[in-house]
């Protein structure tokens, strides 16, 4: 597929997502070369390749909370471009807007510790979005009961299990109302039993539709509910392909080694 | 008082003073009077402009440790009593003007009348060259002389011949001292606090005191376990002090009065319901009637302060301070609560900025934190109090005393809350700017109220220490619980029982906000707990 039509409204109605040319160095040390990619409406996209690849800054240089050196951005209809340079006020700004249309969980859940999982559900479309309480709260609970959690609604994060405390982070996530989820490892820290709750969260979403965009090591489940599989490795995506043609048939000796090792 | 007087002698100390020096004060005065003065009318029911009766006569000293010359009345100590009271309130009467003592700590009486917290101050100052060259004086309204007081048991200490060879207390840098500077056969003890003094007297930590009459008779004699010996020694002379080349309309006036209270016989009825009449100011004023007067001032402390019999009279005692002790308490819970709102609200923006803000205010952050947590509270209190004023800002005592302990302790707060901010997990600030939250949204709703957890005990700690600390604010007037245990201690003599009150009156302020702080972290840290 092509690059992004910087002109604007003739971009591609079927494309929500589309980083350009994504080049990230700390300090002398490249982690991110030139990584382009496309993500459709409704793609569930698994990104996956050895630890320091580079995947997980790629991850969260698309909502910025990195700051890529060089490179575009776009998501729905917002765009930001990167040519080095201080990132300002303005590009700030930018990047707010940018935000609205994504929504991310991480491995560590990062729930608000202080507050019961309906107020963290409920906190940022209140503070961001100025929703009424009410209306927050009954979309909260609408949320949290669609990942199994309307019974926990008034308990603390740390009374929760693992699993508990990640569906709690996508419902969070999903109160913002993104058009694209974005995944950091989101079952690492969990055993698979527990893994597997969310993991199921997950693949309901994107039967219903959902963008999501997931950085994970478990192998089975990127090959079983993804529509596409990336393989990055040392700061450059190697391959882009069909989950079961990628695992029965790399391309690339570096994929296939890689498959190899995660098997094993 | 004296300790008071003390200091400002120190201050103004040429190193040299002689006995009869004081009559030199009196000479200069009297060139200072112009010699061809329109005879006036008497102003006995103040023949004065409405403009300047229309206003208070505000006067200043030091009621702490003052007795007898401003002190609170021990039989009521919401009222003030003493010689001195009393001759501020006669010339109010003369002048048509309502007298209103205005009370200052020692240090700052003088400053206090540059600033014209006042029109003049009052407090037994010595009218000596060196603080002629400081204020203006009136003329003399008091004249006494040292005079020795020993233990009711001690013989032949009986004049001050015979001092020599033995520990000698007196207050620092009076005529006394300075005087017994000058025998090298005296061990000389100076003391800050008259009523110290006469503890170690009667501890046997000295032999004798020799002192200014109206201390030695209120101090010396009217404790059973002390008395005054021997001939007086010395002369002491006390005048009404102006700030120097002000006031001089106002001075003349008062001078006026003086006089007029010592010919129709005023002052000498005073003087004598305090039993204070002197030879000295028989002489003077060549007043040698006797009028009849029966000490009843005097009369009156005694038996306000007779030692009490028995615990039910000292119970009583003890309960009739409540009232004052409560006060104190309230006035230092509130200077203490008012700072410390203060102290948060500035703190939290200080450590903020630090973290959070561009370069250079980060840095003025920084620097602000350095100069407060490297200076002295004392000195903050009394720059805000004292040094501002020089710039044209004004601020009363209470709210000085707010300012600067909240300022002090701001510099404090910031660097707790820096650390609290700092135990904050750095995911949390990503999930909120993930939410799409404002990095202003994040820190208030996200990331502070989970510092403020972690702070929650430092700040109760802070907090109780800033109630004690408040106690600095008493040198700026501010009549807290340590100005109340100091006033009371002095007048009774009781360190011990007035101590325990006050001590135990700190500790049921300082209770509460421990067991709130519990409180407060017991609901914080439930996210932690509930449900285990």
């Amino acid at each position: 597929m092509a690059g992004p039509d910087t002109s604007g409204p003739a971009f591609c109605v079927e494309t929500v997502l589309c980083a350009e040319s994504i080049s990230k160095s700390f300090d002398s040390n490249k982690v991110l070369n030139g990584v382009s990619l496309t993500v459709e409406r409704g793609d569930l996209i698994s990104i996956i390749g050895p630890s320091g690849c580079g995947k997980s800054t790629f991850l969260r240089c698309l909502n910025f909370l990195e700051i890529p050196d060089e490179g575009t951005v776009t998501i729905a209809d917002d765009s930001i471009r990167r040519s080095g340079g201080p990132w300002k006020a303005s590009d700030e700004a930018l990047a707010h807007r940018l935000r609205a249309h994504v929504g991310m969980v991480f491995q560590s859940f990062n729930l608000f510790p202080h507050r019961t999982v309906l107020d963290n559900v409920m906190l940022a479309p209140r503070v961001v979005k100025k929703v009424s309480p009410a209306v927050a709260e009954a979309e909260a609970r609408e949320l949290l009961a669609k990942v199994g959690l309307e019974a926990a609604c008034l308990r603390y994060p740390a009374t929760l299990s693992g699993g508990q405390q990640q569906r709690a982070a996508i419902a969070r996530a999903l109160a913002m109302r993104p058009d694209v989820m974005l995944y950091d490892e989101p079952t690492s820290a969990l055993d698979p039993r527990v893994a597997e709750e969310v993991l199921e969260v997950m693949r309901a979403l994107d039967r219903e539709g959902m963008t999501q965009i997931v950085v994970t090591h478990d192998m089975s489940f990127a090959r079983a509910a993804s529509d596409r599989i990336v393989f990055m490795d040392g700061g450059e995506i190697i391959e882009i392909g069909d989950p079961d043609e990628m695992y029965d048939n790399p391309r690339d000796p570096r994929t296939r080694r890689f498959l190899l090792g995660a098997s094993a | 008082m004296t300790s008071v007087l003390s200091r400002l002698r120190a201050r103004f100390l040429a190193g040299f003073a002689v006995v009869g020096f004081a009559f030199h004060g009196v000479s200069a005065w009297a060139e200072n009077t112009p010699a061809a003065d329109p005879p006036q009318p008497e102003p006995v029911t103040a023949p004065v402009t409405a403009d300047v009766s229309s206003t208070a006569l505000k006067w200043g000293a030091d009621g702490t440790s003052n007795v007898p010359y401003t002190f609170h009345d021990p039989s009521d100590e919401n009222r003030m009593s003493g010689f001195e009271y009393d001759i501020m309130e006669e010339i109010g009467r003369r002048l048509g003007r309502d007298a209103q003592f205005v009370q200052n700590d020692w240090d700052g009486l003088i400053p206090g009348l540059e600033r014209n917290f006042y029109l003049m101050v009052i407090c037994g100052i010595e009218m000596t060259p060196e603080h002629i060259e400081a204020v203006d004086f009136s003329q003399p309204y008091y004249m006494t002389s040292e005079r020795i007081v020993v233990r009711r048991d001690q013989a032949g200490l009986d004049s001050y011949e015979r001092l020599g060879g033995h520990t000698i207390g007196t207050v620092k840098d009076t005529l006394a001292e300075r005087m017994m500077g000058e025998r090298h056969d005296i061990t000389v003890r100076g003391y800050d606090e008259e009523s110290n003094m006469f503890e170690d007297l009667r501890n046997k930590r000295l032999d004798a005191i020799l002192i200014d009459g109206p201390i030695a008779l209120y101090y010396g004699e009217a404790d059973p376990a002390f008395r005054i010996v021997g001939p007086p020694v010395g002369h002491v002379s006390y005048g009404i002090a102006f700030p120097k080349g002000g006031n001089i309309e106002l001075r003349k006036q008062v001078d006026a009065a003086l006089k007029a209270m010592i010919t129709d016989g005023t002052l000498h009825r005073i003087l004598a319901r305090w039993n204070l009449w002197t030879p000295e100011m028989a002489a003077w004023t060549g007043d040698y009637t006797q009028p009849g007067i029966a000490p009843t001032e005097w009369e009156r402390y005694i038996a306000a302060t007779a030692p009490t019999k028995g615990w039910k009279a000292r119970f009583d005692r003890y309960v009739s301070f409540l009232p004052l002790i409560g006060k104190g308490a309230v006035m230092t819970l509130a200077v203490s609560a008012c700072a410390m709102v203060l102290a948060v609200a500035l703190g939290l923006i200080l450590a903020l900025t630090r973290r959070y803000g561009p370069a250079w205010a980060a840095a003025l952050a920084t620097l602000y934190i350095e100069v407060i947590r490297g200076t002295p509270l004392l000195i903050q209190v009394l720059f805000i109090f004292y040094g501002l004023p020089g710039i044209g800002i004004r601020l009363s005592p209470f709210v000085a005393g707010v300012i600067s302990l909240g300022l002090n302790y701001a510099a404090y707060e910031a660097e707790n809350y820096r650390a609290g901010l700092q135990s904050v997990a750095r995911g949390q600030m990503e999930a909120a700017t993930a939410l799409n939250m404002t990095h202003s949204q994040a820190l208030r709703y996200v990331v502070v109220p989970q510092a403020f957890r972690v702070v929650v005990p430092v700040m109760t700690n802070d907090f109780i220490s800033l109630l004690k600390d408040s106690s600095l604010v008493s040198i700026i007037t501010l009549t807290e619980l340590s100005q109340t245990y100091v006033r009371l201690s002095s007048t009774y003599f009781d360190y011990f029982g007035t101590g325990m009150m006050v001590g135990g009156a700190y500790l049921l302020l300082g209770l509460p906000f421990v067991r709130l702080a519990k409180m407060a972290e017991r609901r914080l840290a439930v996210s932690e707990r509930r449900g285990g």
